[in-house]
């Protein structure tokens, strides 16, 4: 209820913003987790546009998942130079050890996994992205490790030198 | 005085840890006593050295790299006994004075002068280091005067396609219209490429300055960056250094007393590759699905929401500041051919020194990667090396001595695009690579053309049972002709140019799809 209204704000807030629908979907998304097919229906009325429209957009973009994904997202850079350092071997090895595919969360709900396409850390890859946090040459060590942090919460001292 | 202690803060250093080292040093410095400041500089974008900390001295500023957490206190103590004797320092990781490392003093730095120096948010150190000249003098020209001196600079956009600059401002200025627009394109999606990304992270007065002198030039007051999604280190400073240069009056209304205005915001993208395509990316920013626009017409003449409107490259954006401030004349007295000035050489992949590397354009694939780069990091011979991104061709040995230069590189159906260099070792598998990018293609197609959308997932399929060796011979000639039709049929370059990476693949590579051994199996 509480959460409806505050969407309802945003889509106040960004409506008469020049191509406001963008903004709006990223904060809906930052509010939310995600982008849920219940909001389309408001956002296609607040901005004057189909449902299909509005969904048009949603969908064409990565970063609007409409399902709720888990506490920490890890994204695994599968672009070139992450290739030419084995991220491939990150990769499979990522999905074993989590023991779930791109796009599927753990069933505890504290990881979801997703593939991205260059970090920008190209020169010190492979790059793992998790939340807002870029991790460079990863390897599968670094990688437990960087998981068993997420696991066992206060592990900041955990992660020394890498 | 106090000791002044710089450990980065880009993404690259953050992701080697520069956090943990720069509260390490923190903390050693004050239980020894020495006083000391910590500025989180940008990096000087010697990758292969993050965390790099440096030290401002009498004689200089000098610096230890790659410091990780386990080497704070060893250096701390190096340092401090230096200070207190006259001993030299002696550590391992001890390289000298910053500005003679070989990597970094064999550059010709123009665009990335400032970059690591001080601190990206800080609008005095920008100042004091030349920043907002450039601006200065623009608001005493006239905007076809700056139009002219870019013109005469040669400068080319830096984002791919290598228009150039002074032309597309020409177009701008020249059709008329109460609203136009400064979009910068930092939607950076070439794999191997990170030089926007290292410019807005430390040194992001100097596009806010470029952008701004692009307003000025053409007559439009309102800009805006698009940012890919995949930078938040760079989001969080750019709206810092808007906010402040707002404040300052270097941005918003009535530009250093000029009575003009400019008013700049950044707005951020998706995760779509394809929205670094400028129409792609107008529509994106116009809140819509990233679809390809048809040109004409232009988005000099119609862009953003209908607008005439400058899309530049975030290097392209920051070279027009430099060449303001420094002049014309200077600028295009470097590089060669119809490659004016210098170009954001950024070297990744599996190499032992990757960077960034600004050199005047002329020098070779081959003197990158092996005077700068110095072979791979894993220590076997290099194998492949792509050149521009996912669009771009994977050259071997062969082709390793053209000079960087566009007319060159089209030569040789290859590209230099935004200047990233990709290296790979002798166990990299070009088919899987050749089939990369046409599943690159699948992911990211905006899917308005069929050879494109289409094309790009039968080219997948043939890859695999040419592979698999089922009915070979055909399947090869069935991916040339889709190769074709690709080409000729995609209305823009992603669909364009994805048999540039596959065709070279197939030229160069021919043993790692089986085709040696042809009808063995
Ligand atoms: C598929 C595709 C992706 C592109 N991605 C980018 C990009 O990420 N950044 C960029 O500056 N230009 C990119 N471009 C080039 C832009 O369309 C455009 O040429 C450029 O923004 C113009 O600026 P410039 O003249 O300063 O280079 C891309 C082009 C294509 C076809
Ligand atoms: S070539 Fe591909 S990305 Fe480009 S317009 Fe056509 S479908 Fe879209
Ligand atoms: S390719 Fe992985 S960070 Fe650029």
């Amino acid at each position: 209820m509480e959460k409806a209204s505050n969407v309802d704000q945003l889509i106040e807030q960004f409506k008469t913003l020049p191509g406001g629908l963008l903004p709006l979907l990223h904060a809906v998304k930052h509010e939310l987790g995600c982008v849920p097919d219940s909001v389309v229906g408001p956002i296609g009325k607040g901005f004057n546009l189909s449902r299909a429209e509005v969904h048009g957009v949603i969908s064409f973009y990565h970063d609007f998942n409409t399902h709720p994904v888990g506490h920490h997202t890890v994204q695994i850079c599968r672009a070139e130079a992450c290739q030419s350092m084995g991220s491939r071997h990150i990769e499979s090895h990522a999905k074993q050890s989590l023991g779930i595919d791109y796009g599927e969360t753990t069933a505890d709900g504290l990881i979801t996994l997703e593939p991205v396409y260059c970090l920008g850390n190209c020169a010190c890859s492979p790059s793992v992205r998790i939340d807002d946090d870029i991790h460079a040459r990863v390897d599968q060590t670094r990688f437990d490790q960087l998981i068993t942090e997420l696991t066992t919460p206060n592990s900041e001292t955990s992660g020394v030198s890498s | 005085m106090r000791m002044q202690i710089f450990i980065p803060q880009d993404t690259t250093a953050l992701a080697l840890g520069a956090d943990k080292v720069s509260s390490l040093v923190a903390k050693g410095a004050e239980s020894r006593g020495l006083h000391a400041d910590i500025i989180r500089n940008g990096s000087r974008g010697m990758f292969w050295l993050e965390p790099l900390v440096e030290v401002q001295t009498k004689s200089g500023r000098i610096a230890f790299g790659p410091v990780n957490t386990s080497d704070v206190d060893s250096v701390l103590d190096a340092l401090q006994a230096s200070l207190d004797g006259k001993v030299l320092i002696d550590h391992a990781l001890y390289l000298g004075e910053v500005k003679q490392i070989e990597y970094l003093a064999k550059q010709q730095r123009l665009t990335f002068k400032r970059s690591g120096i001080a601190d990206p948010a800080c609008i005095t150190s920008y100042q004091r280091l030349q920043g907002f000249v450039g601006l200065t003098k623009a608001l005493s020209m006239t905007g076809q005067d700056i139009v002219d001196e870019l013109k005469n600079s040669g400068l080319r956009g830096r984002g791919g396609a290598a228009f150039p600059a002074g032309i597309k401002w020409q177009t701008v200025l020249d059709t008329a219209g109460e609203q136009k627009y400064i979009v910068c394109n930092a939607d950076e999606g070439d794999s191997g490429t990170f030089a926007d990304r290292l410019l807005m992270e430390s040194d992001p007065y100097q596009l806010i300055e470029g952008m701004t002198i692009a307003g000025l030039a053409v007559g439009a007051n309102q800009g805006y960056i698009y940012l890919r999604s995949e930078y938040p280190v760079a989001h969080k400073i750019l709206n810092i250094a808007i906010e402040r240069a707002t404040d300052a009056g270097f941005l918003g209304a009535n530009v250093c007393n000029s009575g003009k205005d400019f008013f700049l915001e950044v707005r951020l993208g998706a995760g779509a590759y394809i929205c670094g395509e400028e129409t792609s990316l107008l529509e994106s920013l116009e809140g819509k699905r990233g679809m390809v626009r048809a040109k004409p017409p232009l988005p000099a003449i119609e862009g953003l929401f209908g607008k005439p409107t400058v899309v530049n490259n975030v290097l392209t954006l920051g070279a027009v500041a430099s060449i303001l401030e420094q002049g014309s004349d200077i600028y295009k007295n470097f590089g060669m051919g119809r490659s004016r000035g210098t170009l954001a050489v950024q070297l990744a992949g599996n190499v032992k020194r990757g960077g960034l590397i600004e050199l005047a354009f002329g020098v070779t694939l081959r003197e990158v990667v092996e005077d700068f780069g110095c072979g791979t990091l894993s220590g076997r011979p290099i194998r492949a090396i792509q050149m521009g991104g996912p669009l771009g061709a994977f050259l071997p040995k062969s082709q390793w001595d053209t000079p960087l230069d566009y007319e060159a590189f089209s030569a040789i159906k290859a590209m230099i695009g935004h200047g990233g260099i990709v290296v790979f070792d002798d166990t990299v598998d070009m088919a899987a690579q050749a089939r990369f990018a046409m599943e690159f293609c699948v992911i990211e197609s905006c899917g308005k053309c069929t050879p494109c959308r289409i094309g790009s997932v039968r080219g997948v399929e043939v890859i695999d049972r040419i592979v698999a060796n089922e009915d070979r011979d055909n399947n090869l000639i069935l991916l040339h002709d889709l190769c074709d039709t690709m080409e000729l049929g995609s209305l823009c370059a992603m669909g364009g140019m994805t048999p540039f990476p596959v065709r070279s693949a197939l030229t160069y590579f021919e043993e790692d799809f089986g085709i040696s051994s042809r009808g063995d199996h």
